[in-house]
């Protein structure tokens, strides 16, 4: 699985918990809940979203690691890696 | 021609009253030219046109009171002929001394723009839920208010009540406005609040959910909610109706959860027999109502029966909030935003985890000292996360 | 025969009242009927056809043309214990008997202290559609339902029809009721055992929610293709016959309105003084604060009943009237 194609694993999971914003709007280094105003509910269904799609394990500590689209990319191409 | 309307001023304007003509038939206007004043809410506000020509004929007399968008005056575009119905060459005739009588045939006119309508059902349900009707849109004969225009909690009980799909964020404020409006004028809120030590919780919470895939894992919001609902069988008078002049418990709890809409806006949908569901149930209802909120896919039973309202701030918040009681509920619980603290534990100062949990309670039903124990009781409960 | 009876059974509006007269007649010897043409000529309407050969010319009478004077008759009987039915060509010709009506029938139980009444039954026929033109045509019910000592029926249906006479004759006191001349030929089913009906009661001939449509008698099937019509744009009108005219079934109308929060009242009277004026009035008195929009009436045009087809059917409340007015109490 290419980076691109993590991205937009990414970007999709946040379209889905925060269908009225653009995640593609905001740049890849900003705190997706201030950008995104999504609250723990939200940001955990974002990580189930990951979970199911990319088959990768996502320990609550790690939580912190994708609080930012870059961030996530990063992270979950070191898992899939 | 354009016409020259009574503008909206803001959206608590219906209506204004026109004081002063600044220009008059026959001069020309320009962009920007300031015709009229108008005398409103917020005072005298001078009236801008917002295109070219020349005033015509004004159509309201001065000191008339006219909704927003009624026709003041027609402007007419430079050069366009004014339109003279009695062209002034040909004489009219002689009226005649005597005219046939018309047959009194019954015509239906349409209604002058006086005031706002508002029919006599709209009124009566307005009155008794204590909804204001400013800025509300009528759907009655000649655009009048009724009782379906109302805000959808004042017609709660009633059985025309139209149920629509997705989320009206102007009808959702405005439902706001009604419930909170008339809970500050009806109920005597009295308000407590209380640090609740939340280190073991978090702890305890962590250690669970590190071993589970995240579909399992439960937030503190769950635990919080568990331990209100656990902690309300022993104070029956924080969970009911306030109705009538008279306080009627509830056995059933129903946990209303303070849902934000992205954007604005707040429902707060119940849980229903919060006491009853395991946390792991608890949790799954939590998301399921979450998920349906943001799709804007509630139920009304969810909607219409809390029995009590649980309001947290989650991560991103402040340390307390003073809630404001949903009518005919009688308490709300605020839960603040976690943080990191000193705090004297064992005679020694350690960082904890510490939350300002909050109540709101209607003094016509409980006291203070009974809110007191209440919340002694959430926490005592928070404290023993494994028996939640 | 040993079959056991249908059920139901196929007749008209106009078999089921002389239906119910052959069953007064048979049940009281002191019941007849009395009328111009009501015997050898069976009826204006035909409603009394064949009955002079089945109970003679005693208890099935023929009358001067004099209403003022077989009415007052009928009074007589009534004061002397018989039970009699008058039947009115229509209710255009009963002008001639309102002195009797209302000064002697009306009245006598209460100038009498409470010692004479008079248990009279009047049926005439009213309203408009068969271009008889003004002098018989009219819808006059209204007039009679203004006056205190009578009781006012406007049976719409063929159980009504069958029914109502029977409550009548049982009633002390003096009765009149209205067939309207487009029911006669009315066809349907009813219980081959169907008899005496409830009176006093207004029905709800079909419920809806969104609108109360308020009529009675010749106005009941126009109401109802009304309501077929608002159906199908999802508007739910419910449809109140109200049966009784006087006295009016006021919490039925009421109970109604508070629910559907909008009433159109048709009534084929003329709009000015009308029945349709006093129910109006009516919801304005009981039922205001659940209004949603005014009420509205549907009337005949007020002008004498025309002649030509093409005017008279424009001068009566019409199915498509009906809906118009619904739709604007709703703001469509």
């Amino acid at each position: 699985m290419t980076r691109e194609d993590i991205r937009t694993a990414v970007l999709e999971g946040l379209s889905n918990i925060a269908p009225e914003t653009d995640p593609t709007s905001i740049g890849d280094a900003a705190d997706l809940r201030e950008a995104l105003d999504i609250d723990s509910m939200d940001f955990l269904n974002f990580v189930i979203a990951l979970h199911k799609r990319l088959q990768v394990a996502i320990p609550e500590v790690d939580y912190p690691k994708l609080l930012t689209i870059g961030g996530a990319v990063d992270y979950l191409d070191a898992k899939l890696a | 021609m354009g016409e020259f309307v009574m503008p909206s001023l803001g959206a608590d304007m219906d209506a204004g009253t026109l004081t002063e003509w600044l220009k008059h038939p026959g001069d020309a206007i320009k962009r920007g030219d300031v015709i009229a004043v108008v005398e409103t809410q917020k005072g005298a506000i001078e009236i801008e046109a917002f295109e070219e020509g020349v005033l015509d004929r004004p159509l309201v007399e001065l000191g008339t009171k006219v909704p927003v968008g009624t026709p003041l005056a027609f402007i007419r575009t430079a050069g366009a002929p004014a339109p003279s119905p009695v062209p002034s060459e040909i004489k009219l005739p002689e009226t005649p001394a005597t005219k046939p009588v018309a047959p009194p045939i019954a015509v239906s006119v349409a209604p002058p723009a006086i005031g706002r309508r508002v029919s006599p059902a709209a009124r009566k349900i307005a009155a008794e839920h204590g909804l204001s009707l400013e800025g509300l849109k009528g759907t009655g004969p000649g655009g009048a208010i009724i009782s379906t225009d109302l805000p959808q909690a004042a017609r709660a009980a009633e059985p025309r009540a139209a149920k629509k799909p997705g989320i009206d964020l102007g009808e959702m404020r405005k439902a706001i406005a009604a419930a909170m409006a008339r809970s500050k004028r009806e109920i005597p809120h009295y308000y407590l609040s209380h640090p609740i030590d939340l280190t073991t919780a978090q702890q305890w919470l962590a250690d669970i959910n590190a071993g589970r895939e995240p579909p399992e894992r439960i937030l503190l919001a769950a635990l919080l909610s568990k331990a209100v609902a656990l902690a309300l069988h022993a104070f029956p008078e924080m969970n009911g109706f306030y109705q009538d002049g008279a306080f009627r418990p509830s056995r059933p709890i129903h946990l209303g959860t303070a849902i934000a809409i992205r954007g604005g806006g707040l429902v707060a949908p119940a849980i229903r027999d919060a006491d009853t569901l395991t946390l792991d149930g608890l949790m799954a209802a939590l998301r399921d109502l979450v998920a349906r909120t943001r799709a804007g896919r509630l139920r009304s039973s969810e909607l219409f029966d809390p029995t009590i309202t649980v309001s947290s701030l989650g991560e991103r918040g402040v340390e307390r909030l003073y809630g404001v009681i949903y009518p005919p509920q009688v308490a709300i619980i605020g839960f603040g935003t976690p943080a990191p603290l000193p705090r004297v534990v064992d005679g020694k100062v350690e960082p904890r985890l510490m939350m300002t949990a909050t109540l709101a309670a209607d003094h016509r039903v409980s006291d203070g000292h009974r809110g007191a124990l209440f919340l002694l009781e959430i926490e005592r409960r928070l404290q023993q996360p494994d028996t939640l | 025969m040993n079959e056991i009876a249908p059920a139901r059974i196929k007749t008209t509006y106009r078999e089921a009242v002389r239906a119910a007269i052959r069953d007064a007649l048979t049940a009281d010897p002191k019941a007849f009927l009395m009328g111009e043409d009501v015997g050898h000529y069976g009826g204006c309407y035909a409603v009394s056809k064949g009955l002079l050969a089945e109970f003679g010319p005693e208890r099935i009478r023929d009358t001067p043309l004099s209403e003022s004077a077989f009415v007052g008759a009928g009074i007589g009987a009534a004061l002397n214990g018989m039970r009699p039915i008058v039947e009115v060509m229509t209710v255009n010709f009963s002008l001639l008997a309102l002195d009797q009506i209302l000064n002697n029938a009306a009245t006598l139980l209460h100038m009498s202290g409470g010692q004479f009444n008079v248990p009279l039954v009047i049926r005439m026929a009213t309203g408009a559609g068969r271009q008889l033109a003004a002098q018989h045509s009219h819808s006059l019910e209204g007039w009679y339902a203004h006056i205190p000592g009578l009781k006012v029926l406007a049976p719409a249906t063929i159980e009504d029809a069958r029914g109502m006479l029977l409550g009548a004759l049982k009633d002390p006191n003096p009765v009149l009721i209205f067939e309207h001349v487009m029911l006669y030929n009315m066809e349907g089913e009813i219980a081959a055992d169907a008899g005496a009906v409830e009176t006093g009661k207004a029905a709800i001939r079909r419920p809806g929610r969104d609108v109360t449509l308020i009529t009675y008698g010749g106005s009941l099937a126009k109401a109802m293709a009304a309501a077929e019509t608002l159906a199908k744009e999802r508007i739910e009108a419910e449809v109140i016959d109200l049966r009784t005219l006087r006295p009016l079934d006021t919490a039925t109308i009421i109970g109604s309105v508070a629910r559907t929060r909008r009433a159109v009242v048709v009534d084929e009277g003329w709009k000015t003084g009308s029945l349709a004026a006093e129910v109006t009035a009516t919801i304005m008195e009981q039922a205001f604060w659940e209004l949603d929009a005014p009420v509205a009436r549907v009337c005949s045009a007020e002008v004498p009943i025309p002649y030509p087809r093409h005017l008279e059917q424009a001068a009566l409340p019409q199915p498509e009237s009906i809906a118009a007015a619904a739709r604007a109490t709703l703001g469509r």
